[in-house]
């Protein structure tokens, strides 16, 4: 019986040691931009206590079908080249809280493993929550016979999310999952007014670490209003604002990820 | 005097915050000792149990509950007003346990803190939810990261747009205190980050004065809760 990754090529998890950094948007801008570059993407959320992503592509109010293979993944137009799975979808209401321990979810996100009927995919990102505990161990132990590409790691420049992240790189040494690289979000503002950037959330914790861990750094991407704007109404960032200030930083991102996975190839 | 336990298991940043990095915790025979950034502020946080910066607590939610139980029954803490208890985000094993383990005790009340984007209020509205239901009372939300003003040109700017009404709307559609906004301030996260007080640090900010309106409210609400519980005795 074929499994049902075994139509997806590329796996790449989304991690970070810190809450808020932005790793759903990290995940939903790369599965926006690699939908540009012409590939079909899947999301799987992950974040069981507070799932972000269905949001972000105005699916919110989706229901979930199943199907012979198990659950249909919803997809957020008509063109089928972006399909997600959440917990979001499965809410009764969308402010119920999900109050469980660590086994119940570890039994959720085994089944969000297996079960989902992806069909083929270039790219699954998995979204997860901050830490390194439940879901974190049991998603990749899940994972592990599929071979994932390896993890994007996403952190504020401060020191205190820096902080954490070099924790999570502990996390994906211990169980052997190839750091594909840092993102550095929040990184200065420029003010709409005058142009004047602001580090608001200080400067170049991401970079040193990348240095410090030898690992690649992806890059930095600028606090920009548009973006959290898009992601507030789950519009297509990359389609409508190629302007914008997180736009070149967004796209290199995914251009670095399929330079990679094409190296791989050959 | 006051007490700030950590049970953020997996990213305790609190250590960090207080300058009290390389901190180790000491054992007596009365237990664990807190780490003291002055006499009348005690810190304990996983992050004093580590060795290097690098080490990750890659522990299932049984293991984190332990941990969380040992702080609460361990810790020497002496005579204290208020112990504050920093939590990471989520509804799961850390928040089940805190409230449970410390059930005898009586809790005042959670303070709930979101930015004003609905990406934030919609795990918010969760967090409220789950506080209903382990009858914890919500002393009130906060809302951070709340508009930035430009240093140079003095316009504010809304980073995290408050596309539903923000955290003010939330509160008065669920009958929930709102404590208030706290703005952007790059000296905060600058602070943090060397471990120094902002409060002290930047006295004149806009954001000192929201975060003193904050705790002055907190403080009136944990002083009436005292009084009506003194009442009842």
């Amino acid at each position: 019986e074929r499994s049902n990754l075994a139509g997806v090529r590329h796996i790449l998890l989304v991690l970070s040691g810190k809450g808020g950094v932005g790793k759903s948007t990290i995940s939903t801008e790369l599965a926006l931009s690699l939908r540009h570059s012409g590939k079909k993407v899947g999301i799987l959320d992950v974040d069981l206590c507070g799932p972000s992503i269905p949001r972000m592509f105005r699916v919110q109010d989706n229901d979930v079908h199943q199907c012979d293979s198990g659950w249909v993944p919803v997809f957020v137009d008509q063109d089928k080249s972006i399909s997600l799975m959440s917990i979001g979808f499965l809410l009764e209401k969308p402010d119920d809280a999900v109050v469980w321990r660590g086994p119940k979810k570890n039994a959720l996100i085994k089944q969000f493993v297996a079960d989902v009927a992806w069909g083929d995919l270039d790219f699954l990102i998995v979204d997860t929550p901050p830490g390194t505990s439940d879901e974190h161990i049991s998603t990749v132990e899940a994972l592990r016979p599929y071979k994932p590409l390896g993890a994007i790691l996403v952190t504020t420049p401060q020191a205190v999310s820096v902080g954490d992240v070099r924790r999570e790189l502990t996390f994906c040494k211990k169980t052997g999952l190839r750091v594909l690289g840092i993102v550095e979000n929040m990184s200065g503002f420029v003010c709409p007014h005058c142009s004047e950037c602001t580090n608001i959330f200080s400067k170049g914790g991401g970079e040193e670490l990348a240095k410090h861990a030898g690992v690649p750094f992806l890059g930095s991407v600028p606090l920009d209003p548009q973006l959290s704007q898009s992601l507030e109404e789950g519009r297509d960032f990359i389609q409508e604002f190629p302007k914008s200030s997180a736009f070149p930083a967004l796209t290199h991102i995914a251009q670095q990820i399929l330079d990679g996975t094409l190296q791989q190839s050959s | 005097q006051v007490a700030l336990l950590d049970i953020d298991i997996c990213g305790p940043s609190i250590p960090k915050m207080m300058g009290l990095e390389g901190e180790q915790v000491h054992q007596s025979g009365s237990g664990w000792s807190p780490v003291y950034v002055e006499e009348n502020l005690g810190v304990m946080s996983v992050g004093f149990l580590l060795s290097s910066p690098d080490d990750a607590v890659i522990w299932r939610g049984p293991k984190k509950n332990g941990l969380i139980k040992q702080f609460l029954r361990d810790v020497d803490w002496g005579e204290i007003d208020y112990l504050i208890v920093d939590t990471p985000p989520g509804t799961s094993d850390e928040h089940l346990s805190i409230v449970q383990y410390l059930s005898a005790a009586h809790i005042d009340g959670a303070v709930i803190i979101t930015t004003p984007q609905e990406v934030s209020l919609q795990d918010v509205r969760k967090e409220i939810n789950f506080c209903h239901k382990v009858k914890l009372p919500i002393i009130g939300v906060v809302e951070n990261m709340s508009g930035f003003v430009c240093p140079k040109c003095k316009n504010e700017s809304q980073i995290f747009p408050p596309t539903t009404g923000g955290a003010e709307k939330m509160c008065q559609n669920l009958n929930v205190p709102f404590l208030g906004k706290v703005p952007l301030d790059p000296q905060i996260g600058k602070s943090c980050d060397k471990g120094q007080s902002f409060l002290s640090e930047a006295p004149e900010s806009p954001a000192t004065s929201s975060y003193r309106n904050i705790i002055q409210r907190i403080q009136e609400y944990c002083d009436q809760h005292h009084f009506q519980e003194e009442k009842i005795i």
